[in-house]
């Protein structure tokens, strides 16, 4: 019997005239994911159809699990609108389910098939009672419900409902650039971004020599886990030594961090006009650290005019953590590296900055250019998370 | 008929064609230092970086614990000299046993020289360490357990379980463990290990690779210094192609091991009742011995005189390790209170999973036939 996934939209389906333009990008994601693995999906307006190899089995649920704009999925047996075919199928897929009582729902949408749904349910809930011994039918608590669905093309029936992992399909918003630290926060995210469709670009601000050759890995295998849950991901590496450097030498020391994030704020919105994205995506997490109080907030953000999306901004730290571990980047997030956000911190940061104090301190040396030069200077990599697959034969 | 019968896999192992052909591709392909900036030494680093992935979760521990080393006698160097070079201050005392590798044995000895005292643990009958004895012996100043997972010469099969409990009430003490022989012949568990010794060339991969595995909470000071390469802890530029060929005969090796430890213990367990009933055979391993090592005496016989009569039929089987030092007693046998008659007369039949049935027939008809060709003699 032929097996095939079955993919259940999740939210797509409110979207009214643009569902066709949500369900062309899942399926697009979905045939990107999959390159190079002989599989053949087939969408229509309410479901999508994935055949695939037996052996590839394992592979194929790792990208539908990996995958946004997936709600529901089911392995579904696949056979002709063929009455005695059907009635043969449904007891050989009940014989591999454990209940004691099940009802049997048909869905009919091919209306050309003879029978009605209900009087075809009934036929087929008789044909397992009479072949299976010891069960009965429960229409209001089964255990198991046996789904036919008479299509077009063929009929398919499924038992089990497995849980995707919802949101947007990635890439039914335009681009948002994220600022990817190396920390718990970052990475979380950005995944949260990518959870409602944005298509992402990560930014990581490098300060060599105080900042690693490791540091850079670390956010490179970062953005290679978050490559799962798209299918490949832009990152932006700045070169941020000499700004940061002045900024120690010219500003208060209480203050550097405001104006670090500032100056990072002015990159990122400039990187976000030559990236052609609409947002800013942070881990910034409301009280966490002194940067991210809302008066520092307010004084950081006063930089740009993009809108800063900060996914995790009302989760509690160990709401991120949970995220994190369930994404896989925790362990490498807490490997300790310094980042340009953990070197030159202040022995007392400034809780409330003043807005003015900030400006006129960056009056005293000409950031301007500096910024000019470092945007030359950013070298842009494009992370997948193919890496596995093409060590594989070496491996 | 079978040709050539090669039946000292303990010694080292054929590599695997698989294997190999990584060495080549990767050789030829990844020509960029994995500590050079640029792509091909990103690419490189990747690479290895994946290699170690793959490494570390095969044998559950972090990708940070694993240090490339040239050879498992390296590892054993490193973890037995690092240790003692990082906590000079701490007590000089050192525990191991007769049973272990020369790489061991004669890096303690050197030790000794420098005021390091080390007990060599008693071993029961059996070959199995004495564990009251061991007790006995730890104290608050020893820095050192090493003790070998599998014993080569016997094939005994320590128990490391218990040995690390005992450790572990003994804060300042290091545990090291020799894997050469264990990996990839029975399930190992580095639970309490601190530093672990394994090889590529036992596991059908190339020589000139191992690793020692070092728990990120123990601290130990180099031997080869010069920055960091792989690891700080050992320098010299990655031999990428050795350790991707390394992880690659690592899972094959690793994969469906039970299956395979079924297949060898079936051709042991004819191959010993087999032997036992050649006159003037007398088998030294026992069932607490790993299925794939027999080792026999045939006192009568020496053993030298056994291997080159076996060599001139295509057998290939060792006398003691390829590796021991000088001396003719096996120390081992002598260990496990063997006669010396035993101790200087035996001979290592090693098995793997690929050895047929076939072969073993064959090579116990040529055996019986040298045995009884050589006592008329």
């Amino acid at each position: 019997m032929k097996r095939v996934i079955l993919i259940a939209y999740g939210e797509l389906t409110t979207k009214k005239g643009n569902r066709n333009f949500f369900v062309k990008t899942l399926y697009e994601n979905l045939k990107a994911k999959l390159q190079g693995t002989p599989c053949e999906i087939t969408k229509d307006l309410s479901r999508m159809y994935l055949t695939f190899e037996e052996k590839d089995q394992d592979l194929i649920l790792d990208v539908i699990n990996h995958t946004f704009g997936i709600l529901t999925y089911y392995f579904a047996y696949q056979m002709e609108n063929d009455v005695e075919e059907i009635k043969k199928r449904i007891v050989d897929i009940m014989n591999l389910e454990q209940f004691q009582t099940f009802k049997i729902e048909t869905k009919r949408s091919n209306k050309d098939f003879p029978i009605p749904s209900l009087e075809f349910s009934r036929m087929l809930g008789g044909v397992v009672l009479k072949n299976i011994e010891g069960i009965s039918v429960d229409v209001h608590h089964p255990d198991v419900t046996c789904f036919v669905e008479i299509r077009r093309d063929f009929t398919y029936i499924y038992t089990k409902p497995m849980k995707g992992i919802g949101g947007y399909p990635v890439g039914t918003q335009p681009r948002g650039m994220l600022m990817l630290s190396g920390g718990i926060d970052s990475p979380v995210a950005g995944y949260l971004a990518m959870k409602r469709g944005i298509l992402l670009d990560a930014v990581y601000f490098e300060a060599i020599p105080h900042t690693s050759l490791e540091a850079r890995e670390k956010v490179i295998t970062l953005c290679q886990k978050l490559a799962k849950y798209t299918s490949k991901i832009r990152l932006h590496i700045v070169p941020f030594t000499e700004l940061q450097e002045a900024i120690y030498k010219n500003c208060e020391s209480s203050y550097c961090i405001t104006i670090m994030r500032r100056m990072m704020y002015r990159i990122m919105e400039r990187l976000a006009k030559k990236n052609h994205a609409f947002a800013i995506i942070n881990g910034e997490s409301i009280g966490q650290v002194a940067s991210q109080t809302l008066t520092s907030m307010k004084v950081i953000n006063e930089v740009t005019c993009y809108p800063v999306i900060r996914p995790v901004c009302c989760l509690d730290k160990l709401e991120i953590i949970d995220l994190a571990r369930k994404i896989d980047t925790y362990e490498t997030s807490i490997l300790p590296y310094e980042d340009c956000c953990t070197i030159f911190v202040p022995k007392h940061p400034v809780i409330n900055p003043n807005l003015e104090a900030a400006k006129k301190m960056e009056e005293s040396f000409d950031y301007q250019s500096m910024i000019e030069t470092l945007l030359k200077n950013i070298k842009t990599i494009s992370v997948t998370d193919v890496k596995k697959e093409t060590f594989q034969d070496l491996l | 008929m079978i040709r050539m019968i090669y039946l000292d896999y303990s010694a080292t192992t054929p590599v695997r064609d698989e294997v190999l052909d990584t060495f080549v591709k990767v050789t030829k392909q990844y020509i960029g230092n994995p500590n050079s900036l640029h792509k091909l030494g990103m690419d490189a680093r990747m690479l290895m970086n994946e290699a170690t992935r793959q490494i570390a979760q095969l044998l559950q521990v972090r990708e940070d614990e694993i240090i490339y080393t040239s050879s498992s006698s390296e590892s054993n160097n490193l973890a037995i000299l690092g240790t003692v070079l990082k906590y000079p201050n701490r007590g000089k005392h050192i525990v191991t046993t007769r049973l272990e590798h020369s790489s061991i044995l004669e890096t303690v000895r050197f030790l000794e020289k420098y005021g390091y005292v080390i007990d060599y643990v008693n071993v029961l009958e059996d070959g199995r360490i004495d564990i009251d004895d061991f007790c006995r012996l730890l104290s608050k100043e020893t820095i050192l357990v090493t003790i070998g997972s599998v014993n080569s010469e016997v094939g005994v099969i320590q128990d490391i379980k218990r040995i690390a409990e005992i450790v572990k009430d003994y804060p300042t003490t290091f545990l090291h463990v020799d894997g050469t022989q264990a990996v990839g012949k029975i399930p190992v568990n580095l639970d309490g290990i601190d530093l672990f010794t394994f090889g590529a060339h036992k596991l059908h991969g190339l020589p000139g690779i191992a690793a020692l595995v070092k728990k990120h909470n123990v601290e130990i000071e180099p031997l080869i210094h010069g920055g960091k390469s792989q690891s700080r802890y050992r320098s010299g530029t990655p031999t990428l192609a050795l350790i991707a060929s390394f992880a690659k005969a690592l899972r094959l090796e690793l994969a469906d091991l039970s299956k395979k430890q079924i297949e060898v213990l079936k051709l042991n367990r004819f191959l010993t009742q087999s032997l036992q009933q050649i006159d003037g055979v007398v088998i030294n391993s026992n069932n607490h011995c790993l299925p794939s090592i027999i080792n026999v005496s045939v006192p009568s016989i020496k053993p030298e005189t056994m291997l080159h009569a076996l060599e001139a039929h295509d057998v290939y089987i060792s006398t003691k390790t390829a590796c021991s030092g000088e001396g003719d007693l096996s120390d081992p046998l002598v260990a496990m209170g063997k006669s010396q008659e035993i101790a200087n007369s035996s001979l290592r039949i090693s098995l793997s999973s690929e050895t047929t049935l076939e072969e073993v027939k064959q090579f116990l008809k040529i055996f019986e036939q040298c045995v009884r060709e050589l006592k008329i003699k």
